[in-house]
């Protein structure tokens, strides 16, 4: 009975314990100055979809970006597909997370550093930015181009 | 003793200054209407802004400064190193009121590197920047690549004495046409019609990989700008990286290349001259150059086992060798990977490539190739000398265009300029390492910035100390003039404040 309860007391305990490592997002940072000792390892990585998807056959390349970097992420084009929005000036991407393999230097993708997914998670949708007039900039603006043509009509006075 | 400048010098270059700020103010329309059309109207009204600021002093130069002199000598040299001061200045101001930029500095920095077309950046957030602001960091490296003021003697310019002082103050030691004007409107011929291609083929492969037709041409349009002028500035943060892409690195590489040779070597190809590509002291020294120092980023990565295939090795070692070498700064590397993935040898390999960069009368600096095969002959010369019997009379050639007999006084203005970027080299490295940088590290950046690269090792970012943001904007802006132009404006600044 005891052999029993210490087997599953460290099995539960194992499965925790991996279950929170694995779950634990790594930083683009981290990746990245770390590169060789992540080289290959099944991660977590989350970031904001950022530019175009680029489909490439039955698979796609989103680049994530995590605030610090943006990494290149290779991955199914129908888990492509559940990213509806990726960030540009006028819209904020939706914000993916990633799990699979690292690769510091990818044999398959000519040494670039990426990460093959195998799944993919939409955590926080994207959204549009709603761009806001600045009113000071129209103001200063305004002044300018009044100053301007002051100048302007100054110089063809003094031309003729 | 030393002469106070007349009040008449000053006039003169206020005036051709103003012209030059006038034709700043009128570019920057450009990113203003591509903003209005892309419903992006805050940049659109940073951009209304900036062009407003220039055209009002620039219209106030030329009215106060109102002359019929034509330029001297000095005055043109000070006209051109004002002129890149002044379009820093102004162009960092729609790129501050984006809010991309922490301050104003930063804003300069990047405004500098990209008229000098360098490509090192402090931008923050660039993969949501407005595409009218994208446009414009492009657009930039563009207009400096081909000289900001060739293109005011192009265009606002009719034909004086005075445009061929600024052209050579401009770091143009050569001549394509007998008039320097025409010079000028055959290089934006060139410039335009690769532009047209380049886009296209840049498009096209962009759209074979997977991007939208709209994104495809935008970005094909700001990469092939960035790569013939050899600039490295892309419209996302990782760079070429972003593209995951063989085929667009082999393209940017073309494109590289090709902004890295002699426009009068492609007026020669033009006109049907082939034979000028393997005779040509500039191609062999570059064909020599990039043969021997890739051998030795080859064996320096192969020792670090950065790579485990040759292809692999091949396919990341050469498109940062080669964007070095002709002084672009594109890369598919991350700055961190630099230092932890490239072994020493590698990157000493590299340091020299961005040195030595491409030919003369092109859009890349660093100490250039005909300069390279200059002093190599003048060394083949003096051993042959100690060699050969006192009495034999030795004599040295070399083809540049035509068969040229070398001088000694053609080694010894080679042998300062190159002097003049080792020492620059140098003192940006030893800033460096004041501020608390390795060596390799900071030779590596100091080199990059100097020479108008644009490849960073990691130093270059927002946090750096404002110190060596300035210092690398010095670096930046003498490495692209070559000297000449700015020691004259510092001689003119110390001759009115001490002169009689």
């Amino acid at each position: 009975m005891r052999w029993l309860f210490r087997t599953v007391f460290f099995a539960v305990f194992f499965l925790f314990a991996a279950r929170a490592c694995y779950a634990q997002p790594v930083s683009s940072a981290d990746l990245i100055n770390n590169a060789t000792r992540f080289d290959a390892a099944r991660i977590s990585y989350e970031g904001e979809a950022i530019g175009d998807i680029m489909y490439r056959g039955n698979f796609a390349w989103v680049n994530l970006h995590d605030g610090t970097n943006a990494i290149g992420v290779w991955l199914e084009g129908d888990a492509a597909k559940t990213i509806q929005r990726t960030g540009s000036y006028q819209s904020k991407g939706d914000w993916v997370e990633v799990t699979g393999t690292f690769h510091r230097a990818c044999i398959v993708h000519g040494g670039d550093l990426d990460i093959h997914a195998e799944t993919v998670r939409v955590i926080k949708p994207g959204r549009p930015y709603a761009e806001k007039l600045n009113v000071r900039k129209i103001n200063f603006a305004l002044v300018l181009l009044v100053i301007l043509g002051a100048v302007w009509i100054l110089k063809q006075l003094k031309l003729k | 003793m030393i002469l106070r400048p007349r009040v008449e010098d000053t006039r003169t270059i206020g005036y051709y200054l103003g012209k030059v700020i006038v034709g700043l103010g009128t570019v920057m329309l450009l990113p203003m209407v591509l903003g209005l059309a892309c419903n992006e109207f805050n940049p659109a009204l940073d951009f209304c802004i900036g062009a407003q600021i220039s055209l009002i002093i620039g219209i106030l130069l030329i009215k106060l400064c109102d002359t019929d002199e034509d330029l001297s000598w000095m005055q043109g040299m000070i006209v051109v190193s004002l002129s890149w001061l002044v379009a820093m200045v102004l162009g960092a101001i729609p790129m501050f009121l984006s809010g991309h930029w922490h301050s104003f500095l930063d804003a300069c920095f990047d405004s500098m590197s990209g008229f000098a077309t360098t490509g090192l950046t402090l931008v923050r957030d660039l993969d949501h920047l407005a595409l009218s602001h994208n446009f414009w960091r492009h657009l930039i490296m563009f207009v400096g690549g081909q000289g900001i003021v060739i293109v005011i003697l192009s265009l606002l310019v009719k034909g004086t004495s005075g445009a061929f002082k600024m052209y050579i103050g401009e770091a143009r030691d050569e001549k394509i046409l007998p008039n320097v004007v025409n010079t000028s409107r055959f290089i934006w011929l060139v410039s335009i019609i690769y532009f047209i291609l380049g886009t296209l083929v840049l498009g096209v492969v962009g759209i074979t990989e997977g991007m939208p037709k709209g994104s495809a041409f935008f970005h094909g349009a700001c990469i092939f700008m960035a790569a013939f002028d050899t600039g490295g500035f892309t419209p996302q943060s990782q760079n070429i990286l972003y593209y995951h892409s063989a085929a667009i690195e082999m393209v940017t590489i073309v494109i590289m290349i090709l902004g890295a040779i002699n426009f009068r070597l492609h007026y020669h190809i033009w006109m049907g001259n082939r034979r000028e590509i393997t005779k040509n002291i500039e191609t062999v020294a570059f064909f020599f150059s990039v043969s021997l120092l890739f051998v030795l980023v080859a064996i320096g990565l192969n020792q670090m086992q950065a790579y485990p295939y040759a292809s692999m090795l091949f396919r990341k070692g050469f498109y940062q060798f080669i964007s070095g070498h002709t002084g672009t700064g594109h890369g598919t590397l991350y700055a961190p990977q630099f230092i932890n993935d490239w072994s020493q040898l590698a990157l000493v390999g590299l340091i020299i490539a961005m040195a030595l960069g491409g030919a003369v009368c092109s859009t890349t600096g660093a100490i250039k190739m005909l300069r390279v095969g200059v002093v190599m002959k003048a060394l083949f010369q003096d051993i042959k000398r100690v060699i050969l019997p006192d009495k034999s009379i030795v004599i040295q050639k070399f083809h540049h265009i035509r068969d040229v007999f070398l001088e000694d006084h053609q080694a010894r203005t080679a042998l300062i300029i190159t002097l003049a970027y080792l020492a620059l080299y140098g003192i940006g490295s030893l800033v460096g390492m004041l501020l608390g940088y390795p060596f390799l590290s900071s030779l590596f950046e100091s080199t990059s910035a100097a020479a108008n690269v644009g490849l960073s090792c990691g130093i270059t970012q927002p946090a750096m100390p404002a110190a060596l943001k300035i210092t690398y904007i010095f670096q930046m802006w003498a490495g692209r003039l070559e000297f000449i132009s700015v020691f004259t404006l510092i001689g003119f600044f110390v001759a009115a404040i001490r002169g009689k």
